[in-house]
C-alpha cells in the first residue's frame, strides 16, 4: 500500500499545539524519548550484527509517535501491556534503557534477569506488564488485569497494545468481548504498521479497516494518525478519560509504519524500498521537531541538546549491558514456582 | 466429622475461603444463575453476589486468560472449564500465560489461580467429551495438576490450590460428584504432591488416582477373598508426583501396578514406573505394569466405551499374568 493510500483515510489534523495541555518541557521530553527509542533500536541492530544480541529481535523504528504518543496521556499508575515489538513501549512508560539493553544482551542486570530477551520485556515499577510474544495473548491477561481495577474500585486503567495482525486472531474477539461485557477499564492500541509479519493487511484481513471490528462489540473506536505524536496523545487522553470514568473500553487504529523488517531475520522482499521511504519522508520525530522549532517551542541549540542527551543515554545503556555479567547458571532453576511455599502446602519429592 | 458428597466438599473448600479472602471471585460458564455444569458453585451467587460470582461467555481461551491477568493483578481467580477436553482451546492461555508469567518475567509476576475442571470417561459422551490429559500438563513446568478421589481429598486440596501462589489444575472427576465420605467442618489443607495410602497392605502396591483409586479398592477387596493383601496409594497430585511415598510401597510389596483411567503411551503410569525403576529396582520382584485406557477415541456406545475403559477385572488379569494370583 501506497503512503497516500492509508493516510488519506486518516482525518489526520495539521501538528497543531493549540490547546495542549503540555508544557514544553514535557514536550521536549516526549521528543527526547522519541530520540532514545529510535537510538536504542539503531543500537540494538548494531549489536545483533556484532554477535552479542540474539533470539528474535524486532525493533520499533519509524513508529516511535505512538508509544510516546499514547503514553504521555497516562498517569503513571496507569498499566501497559504489550506485544513482541515491546522496546519503545518499555522506554517510554519510564523503563531504564540500561536494565532494557542489558536484558537484549542476556545480562543478570538486565530487566528479567536474561529470563525473556527482546519480547518479553517486564517492569513491575514503571507499570510496563510485559511483552507477549504469542499473538493475541495478552489480551485476555490485559481485561483480566483491568478487572481487578474496577473489582477493588481503584482508577487506575490498562492499556493493551497489539498489532494489525492480531485482531484476526480468536484472542481479539474473546477478549473484546469480555471487556465489553464485564466494562473492564481497558483501552485496546491497535498498531497497524499495515504487515503482519510479512503479510500486507490487505491480504491476512477481510477488512481494512481494523478499528471497525469493535463495533461487533459495542465498543466506541477510531482510526488515527500513528505518525503524529501530538495527534496521538490527544486522541488516547480523551479515550482514557472516558475509560477511567468508568464508560467502559474503547479501541484505537493507529495507523504507522515500521521502517525496518519484521525481525532482525526478514530480507523485506514482500515490499518495495519506495514504501518505506515514503513513510521516512514524513518521519514522526523529524516533523514533529520542525513543529516545535517553528513554533517557537524548541530552539535549535536545545534540538541538538536532546539529539546528543539521547545518544549517551543509549551509549550508556550499551556499556552497561557490555559490562554486565551474565546470570549464574543455577538462576534456571529459579522463579519457576513460588520459592516461599510451605510444606504444609507444597511437598516435592 | 459429616458426611457429604465429593461435590458438597468443594463447595464447601470455596465457601471457606471466599468468605475469609474477598480477592478470591469465581468465574466460568454456567457458574451463577444455573450453579455450575455440575453443581458444584450451586447457590454461591446468593451467597456472594454476581460480583464474585461471575458468568462467562463460552470461551476458553479468554476465560483462562481473564483469570490469569487477574491473578497477575494479585486477585485469587478460581476458574471453571466445564470439561478438560475444552482446556485444549486454553492451552495456550494455561502453558504459554498462566505458567510462564513467574518464570519469564524473573519473579515480577505471578498466577496465583485454581482451574477447576472435570476429566473422565464413563458417561457415553464419545470421542471429544470423555478424555483425560492430566499427563499433558503435567509436562509442564510452573503448573500443579492435582485428581482427587474421595470428599475428604477435595476439600483439603482445594483449599491449598486456592492458597498456593501459582497456578493449579485441579481436575475432578464426573462420576464422583454423588461419593460420600466424612468430611471434617474446619478449613483443613492437604499438602499438594501427596499420596494418600488408602489402604494397607504388603503383598503388591496398587498405585491409581481419581476414579480409579474405587477401582483399586474394588479390586483389593476382592484380593482379600483369596488371601492376597493389596496396599493401594492414591496419587492424588500428578504434578508434582510422591515418589516419596510410591516407592516406600513398592520396598514394601516389591511389585506393583498402575491403574490409569488415560491412555498407556507417555503417561502417568509410565512415569510412575520410570520412578520406580530409577529408585528400586533391586526390590522389585517383577517389572511395573499398567492397566489403562484402551488407546482409542472413547466411543458413544456404552458396550464401547466400557471395553475401552480399565475396570477391576482387567485389573484381576493382569494380577494374574503377574501371577498374584
Amino acid at each position: 500500500m501506497t503512503i497516500e493510500g492509508v493516510m488519506e483515510q486518516v482525518q489526520s489534523r495539521e501538528m497543531s499545539l493549540d490547546g495542549l495541555d503540555l508544557d514544553q518541557e514535557t514536550l521536549h521530553e516526549m521528543l527526547y524519548t522519541m530520540r532514545v527509542i529510535r537510538d536504542f533500536e539503531d543500537a540494538a541492530a548494531e549489536w545483533y550484527a556484532r554477535g552479542q544480541i540474539a533470539g528474535f529481535l524486532h525493533l520499533y523504528t519509524g513508529e516511535e509517535a505512538v508509544a510516546v504518543g499514547a503514553i504521555s496521556a497516562l498517569r503513571p499508575d496507569d498499566k501497559l501491556m504489550s506485544h513482541y515489538r515491546d522496546h519503545g513501549h518499555a522506554i517510554a512508560k519510564g523503563s531504564d534503557p540500561q536494565l532494557l539493553m542489558a536484558e537484549l544482551f542476556g545480562k543478570k542486570t538486565g530487566i528479567v534477569q536474561g529470563r525473556g530477551g527482546s519480547m518479553h520485556f517486564y517492569d513491575t515499577e514503571a507499570g510496563m506488564l510485559g511483552g507477549y510474544a504469542i499473538i493475541g495473548q495478552h489480551l485476555p491477561l490485559a481485561v483480566g488485569y483491568a478487572f481487578a481495577s474496577q473489582y477493588r474500585g481503584e482508577d487506575w486503567i490498562m492499556v493493551c497494545i497489539l498489532g494489525d495482525g492480531a485482531t484476526n486472531i480468536g484472542y481479539f474477539h474473546e477478549a473484546l468481548n469480555f471487556a465489553g461485557l464485564w466494562d473492564t477499564p481497558v483501552l485496546f492500541l491497535v498498531e497497524n504498521n499495515l504487515y503482519g509479519m510479512g503479510t500486507a493487511v490487505d491480504r491476512a484481513s477481510a477488512i481494512t479497516e481494523i478499528h471497525r471490528k469493535a463495533d461487533a462489540y459495542g465498543m466506541p473506536n477510531k482510526r488515527i494518525d500513528g505518525m503524529n505524536v501530538i495527534e496521538m496523545h490527544r486522541e488516547v487522553r480523551d479515550a482514557v478519560a472516558q475509560v477511567r470514568a468508568g464508560e467502559g473500553p474503547q479501541l484505537l487504529e493507529a495507523l504507522t509504519f515500521r521502517y525496518r523488517g519484521h525481525s532482525m531475520a526478514d530480507p523485506e522482499l514482500y515490499r518495495d524500498k519506495e514504501e518505506t521511504e515514503g513513510w521516512r519522508q514524513r518521519d514522526a520525530i523529524e516533523n514533529f521537531e520542525q513543529v516545535l522549532l517553528s513554533q517557537d517551542m524548541l530552539t535549535q541549540d536545545e534540538a541538538d541538546d536532546i539529539r546528543r542527551q539521547a545518544q549517551q543515554t543509549v551509549d550508556e545503556a550499551v556499556e552497561f549491558a557490555r559490562d554486565s555479567e551474565y546470570p549464574p547458571e543455577e538462576d534456571i532453576y529459579a522463579d519457576i514456582y513460588d520459592e516461599d511455599t510451605g510444606d504444609e502446602l507444597v511437598v516435592w519429592t | 466429622m459429616a458426611e457429604m458428597t465429593y461435590r458438597e466438599a468443594l463447595r464447601q473448600a470455596l465457601i471457606e475461603a471466599m468468605e475469609e479472602d474477598e480477592d478470591i471471585f469465581v468465574m466460568g460458564e454456567d457458574v451463577n444463575k444455573y450453579g455450575g455444569s455440575y453443581g458444584v458453585t450451586k447457590d454461591l451467587a446468593d451467597l456472594f453476589g454476581d460480583r464474585r460470582v461471575r458468568d462467562t461467555p463460552i470461551a476458553e481461551a479468554g476465560i483462562i486468560g481473564v483469570a490469569t491477568g487477574a491473578a497477575m493483578a494479585g486477585l485469587r481467580p478460581v476458574a471453571e472449564l466445564m470439561t478438560i477436553n475444552f482446556a485444549l482451546v486454553a492451552a495456550d492461555s494455561i502453558i504459554n500465560s498462566a505458567a510462564k508469567v513467574r518464570s519469564m518475567f524473573a519473579g515480577q509476576s505471578s498466577a496465583p489461580m485454581v482451574i477447576r475442571t472435570v476429566g473422565g470417561a464413563g458417561a457415553q459422551l464419545a470421542a471429544t467429551h470423555s478424555q483425560n490429559f492430566e499427563a499433558m500438563f503435567s509436562h509442564i513446568p510452573g503448573l500443579y495438576v492435582m485428581m482427587p478421589a474421595v470428599p475428604y481429598d477435595c476439600k483439603g486440596l482445594l483449599r491449598s490450590a486456592i492458597l498456593v501462589n501459582d497456578p493449579v489444575l485441579f481436575i475432578e472427576h464426573a462420576k464422583l460428584y454423588n461419593l460420600r465420605g466424612e468430611v471434617p467442618e474446619e478449613p483443613y489443607t492437604i499438602p499438594i504432591g501427596r499420596a494418600d495410602v488408602k489402604r494397607q497392605g504388603k503383598d503388591v502396591t496398587l498405585l491409581a488416582y481419581s476414579a480409579m483409586v474405587h477401582v483399586a479398592l474394588d479390586v483389593a477387596e476382592k484380593l482379600a477373598d483369596r488371601g492376597v493383601d493389596a496396599e493401594v496409594v492414591d496419587l492424588r497430585s500428578i504434578r508434582p508426583l510422591d515418589t516419596e511415598t510410591i516407592v516406600r510401597s513398592v520396598k514394601k510389596t516389591n511389585r506393583a501396578v498402575v491403574v490409569e483411567e488415560s491412555w498407556r503411551s507417555f503417561g502417568v503410569g509410565a512415569e510412575v514406573a520410570t520412578r520406580v525403576q530409577e529408585e528400586a529396582f533391586e526390590w522389585l520382584d517383577a517389572p511395573v505394569h499398567r492397566v489403562s485406557s484402551e488407546e482409542v477415541p472413547f466411543a458413544y456406545s456404552k458396550v464401547l466405551e466400557q471395553a475401552a475403559l480399565p475396570s477391576a477385572d482387567k485389573v484381576m488379569e493382569q494380577l494374574r499374568e503377574m501371577r498374584i494370583l
